[in-house]
């Protein structure tokens, strides 16, 4: 059985190869393809974790293949047999001592960083950052601008270099809000918003999609994350305030209604809507709205 | 007239897919064949009084292990469905919808009505053997827990042809799930198929406590237990503590769902979140229970197949344990970006890492069994060694997406769908397998064909790495899931083909693994077959197949692997006088009150009392009859119990 331990041994590796040879550009593997601080700092933590682990996790695949090389029983086989020996302190203290140690190391490095990269704490920055509104519909993606008055569906233009602040609801069952190559994920849930911290460090134009199955068009919720000079962004802002529609209550409620979206523009929103969707379910939970700005809102039914 | 019958017909049946007609009629057909045969050989008293009532662990541990068989198949066709509609972007072999039921029945079989009853079975027929008693501690339960499985089994698989199936996944999240969203009947088959299964369960885990505690042979003392055994003990004390949570959950689903209660819904004030913390407070224990009893394979596995002790016996004893009681700490670790917080996050991120200290240990107790032992490498073993590289790095990126604030990258992605896989199906799956390929021969009485074991070991590894290892990719590639489809622009194509073409070798694995069976069947390979291992614990001192009763008389344990001392001693059995035996009687309660039970949910899912209170009525009644039961226990007289021993001993030679 020897050929198949070997054989065993180098598919394995070769299927390992194989994975990465086959992938042509590297640029696909978005995840370690970062273009912002967050995606860097995450991907940071995910190479160090996985050394971490390997330290562990090569020697036992190595000594996993020559054990079971050395101690098969064959003709003339050289090696000890002990079949009564089940017990060494020094072994055992071992290969309990040093698991404990390396996860220690992973332990600590993580509670750092679950603090350091916690979505709703703001960005490091001497820009002020951005506010978006996003809404997750059954399915399409709303993107509402509060300071600069426009909206938009399954598209989202941000200037480089300055730090966005997501506000994330649901107007439709749980869903997730994730852009790879900037950073993770955050749920959007009914009668709450949650806050994401982003932002980009290039320009170029970034996939978002939903990442929590929603129904039958959750196959549908790609949108575009678009990062543009800070120029190039106040004129597409102008642009659109010129030339689109308006969204109506009535435009929204349709907007809400399941079915899919194209990319689509408007020029303005009606005051208020998001903290009103963000209200709308919220009878006990009020997380992200602040007292007075619940006050301020006038409820539609 | 005739209008409101093919109006209620069409939302009854489903209707509109060539496949499941398909299904439809495959299913008549064969309800028809198996009614032909029984009526036609004239076996329905013998189906009756020797398999639908029998409390005999042994016969109901083999009905389990038959049925997660063919659930196997079921989910595998799944996972098959979907990898075909995934090989190529923007196909439509499956549209949206029909996707969104497949993976979702996908789930609920693997786990539930696959792995689950698996492990059942395997405990069945095993842990009594191995413990040197007679049965289980409760017989007529333990025949109850296999009927209501069966039942809510039933339920559930009904659902693709009448109703129409769920389709918001295997843990079905609400909102989606709640009525508004999901008006369909599939999601209230989801929750009384798992409802009623999840009794039987439960009622297992108890069973299989009091059995370990209270009925082993003399001498056995805990220490002396085999591993597997102790693995089933931590596996269950999990099960006793998990599963009332899965009921009750399902039970404030039902609610929202059927009494127009707001308790996970979008409206009304009602918290999803809620339910996803319930849900995993009952699933993460779960997988732990899953894994526990494979561990506990291993053991058995490297120990004999090394013809050395196992390694470490008690510290393999205190890391399952502490595997048992940690795993309920660690459930958020599932939604780490459902936004609890940077403190929730760190804590459940540290308890799940802990979880991994006792497992490696473990893995490095069976190198260590290995280690100047003399290793053999029959189909068993073959398994066992596959497992050890591909469980392990499952492990890893188990540790990896551990890491709480990477998981927010990682989280929903096919890095986590490949995670999950591997260690499910390098854990738990492949080490049912090793179960069934080492205690075959005891179950059945005869052997099964070691070269096309080794060629379904061969083909069930390549496969499961050629699907699997580039998902790990597309989930870092961005590719989420539960999507039916994706784009041509994604670059996810080359990838997606891999995994597909994995997927078709594993399906040929499969195809292997049961012409192996039907073979030796036919073959009927008997020689040897009472201790064809040369092995080390109790099950291995008696005939293959057992005799009804076990042991004709109870052996005396002095050391651990006490069969094996046995044997190193050249010890033969004393003439020893023997006296009837204790043994329970069949009933026929069990699969009545499971057939009540099946009543009452289908009337729960259309909302058909007429159906639903005679079917509680009929499982009260039967409760009401059994209790009054004065007699479930009768003596094998001595004669018997030489002849059959007798004949045992001339079979398995």
């Amino acid at each position: 059985m020897k050929t198949s331990k070997t054989a065993r041994c180098l598919s394995v590796l070769y299927m390992f190869l194989l994975l990465f040879m086959t992938t042509g550009c590297a640029d696909k593997y978005l995840v370690l393809n970062p273009k912002g601080p967050i995606g860097e700092q995450q991907k940071d933590l995910m190479i160090l974790s996985t050394l971490l682990c390997l330290i562990v996790i090569v020697p036992v695949l190595i000594l996993t293949f020559v054990i079971v090389w050395r101690y098969r029983d064959r003709k003339g086989r050289k090696a000890k047999y002990t079949p009564e020996w089940e017990h060494s302190t020094a072994l055992e203290t071992t290969w309990w001592g040093i698991p404990v140690v390396i996860i220690t190391l992973i332990a600590i490095i993580t509670v750092r960083y679950t603090y350091s990269l916690e979505p709703s704490k703001p960005l490091e920055s001497k820009v002020e950052p951005i506010t978006i509104q996003v809404t997750n519909l059954d399915w399409k993606w709303l993107f509402q601008y509060p300071e600069q008055g426009i909206a938009t569906v399954n598209y989202v233009q941000f200037p480089e270099d300055v730090p966005i602040r997501f506000e994330i609801t649901s107007d439709a069952p749980m869903n997730s809000f994730w852009i790879p190559q900037l950073g993770g994920q955050i749920y959007a849930m009914s009668g709450m918003a949650m806050v994401l911290h982003l932002q980009a460090d290039e320009q170029g134009e970034y996939m978002g999609s939903g990442a929590n199955y929603t129904g039958k068009g959750f196959a549908d919720m790609y949108f575009t994350a678009k990062a543009t000079s800070q120029e190039a962004f106040d004129q597409w802002v102008s642009e659109v305030k010129g030339t689109s529609a308006a969204l109506t209550l009535d435009g929204y409620k349709k907007l809400a209604e399941q079915g899919t979206s194209d990319v689509r523009y408007f020029s303005s929103f009606p005051e208020g809507l998001f903290e009103m969707t963000v209200t709308k379910y919220a009878a006990s939970h009020n997380h992200g709205l602040s007292v007075k700005a619940r006050k301020e809102v006038r409820i539609e039914e | 007239m005739w209008d409101k019958v093919k109006e209620f017909a069409s939302e009854f049946f489903v209707t509109g897919d060539p496949l499941i007609y398909g299904a439809d009629v495959s299913i008549a057909l064969t309800l028809i064949a198996i009614v032909s045969v029984l009526t036609y050989y004239k076996k329905w008293g013998w189906l009756w009084r020797e398999w639908l009532t029998t409390v005999d662990h042994k016969r109901i541990g083999i009905m389990y292990i038959l049925a997660s068989v063919l659930m196997l198949f079921r989910g595998g066709v799944d996972a098959l469905l979907m990898r075909a509609q995934l090989a190529m972007p923007e196909l439509q072999f499956l549209p949206a919808e029909h996707y969104n039921q497949i993976f979702t029945t996908h789930g609920v079989i693997m786990i539930l009505f696959m792995a689950m009853p698996l492990m059942f079975g395997l405990f069945n027929v095993i842990v009594p053997l191995q413990l040197g008693a007679r049965d289980v501690a409760f017989p007529f339960l333990n025949s109850l827990s296999f009927w209501l499985f069966f039942s809510g089994a039933m339920l559930f698989n009904l659902s693709f042809v009448i109703g129409g199936s769920p389709d918001a996944g295997w843990l079905a999240y609400p909102p989606y799930s709640d009525k508004t969203f999901n008006p369909g009947y599939g999601q209230d088959f989801y929750i009384w198929g798992i409802q009623i299964s999840g009794i039987g369960s439960l009622m297992t885990g108890i069973n299989f406590i009091v059995t370990i505690l209270k009925m082993r042979t003399p001498g056995m003392t805990l220490m002396k237990m085999p591993m597997f055994s102790w693995s089933v003990l931590s596996s269950c004390i999990a099960i006793v503590f998990a599963f009332p949570i899965l009921t009750v959950t399902l039970a404030l689903l039902f609610i929202d769902r059927y009494l127009g209660g707001h308790i996970f819904t979008l409206d009304g004030g009602g918290n999803p979140m809620m339910y996803i913390n319930l849900i995993w407070m009952w699933g993460h224990p779960e997988v732990y229970i899953l894994v526990l009893p494979a561990f506990g394979i291993f053991s058995e596995i490297a120990a004999t197949f090394s013809k050395k002790k196992l390694f470490g016996y008690k510290s393999m004893v205190f890391a399952m344990m502490i595997i048992s009681v940690v795993s309920f700490l660690t459930w958020a670790h599932h939604f780490f970006t459902m936004g609890s917080g940077a403190d929730v996050n760190a804590f459940f991120a540290l308890s799940t890492m802990v979880i991994a200290i006792p497992t490696g240990v473990k893995v490095f107790n069976w190198l260590f069994t290995m280690f100047r032992g003399k290793v053999t490498f029959e189909t068993p073993m073959l398994w066992m060694i596959g497992i050890i590289p591909n469980f392990v790095i499952g492990g890893m990126t188990g540790v990896l997406l551990s890491v709480a604030p990477a998981d927010f990258q990682y989280h929903n992605s096919y890095f986590l769908i490949a995670h999950f896989h591997q260690v499910i199906i390098a854990g738990v799956v492949f080490g049912f397998f090793a179960g069934l390929y080492y205690w075959w021969p005891k179950l059945f009485g005869f052997k099964l064909n070691e070269r096309l074991g080794r060629l379904a070991f061969w083909l069930w590894n390549i496969g499961f790495y050629l699907c699997f290892m580039p998902q790990y990719a597309l989930g870092l590639m961005g590719m989420t899931r539960r999507v039916y489809t994706y784009g041509w622009d994604k670059g996810w194509f080359e990838m997606n083909l891999v995994s597909t073409i994995g997927a078709v070798l594993m399906g040929a694995a499969f195809i292997v693994q049961v012409w192996d069976i039907a073979h030796s069947l036919k073959k009927m390979d008997r020689e040897g077959t009472q201790d064809p291992w040369n092995a080390r614990t109790l099950e291995w001192s008696i005939p293959s197949p057992a005799p009804f009763y076990n042991f004709a008389t109870l052996p005396q344990v002095t050391h651990q692997d006490d069969w094996w001392e046995k044997k190193q001693r050249g010890w033969s059995a004393p003439a020893v006088e023997l006296e009837p035996i204790h043994m329970p009687k069949n009933s026929g309660i069990p699969i009545i009150m499971s057939m009540f039970w099946f009543f009452s949910g289908f009337g729960l899912v259309f909302d058909w009392l007429w159906l639903t209170v005679p079917g509680f009525v009929g499982v009260l009644a039967c409760m009401i009859v059994h209790s009054f039961n004065y007699k479930p226990d009768y003596y094998v007289p001595v004669e018997e119990v030489q002849r059959v021993e007798a004949a045992a001993r001339r079979g398995s030679k």
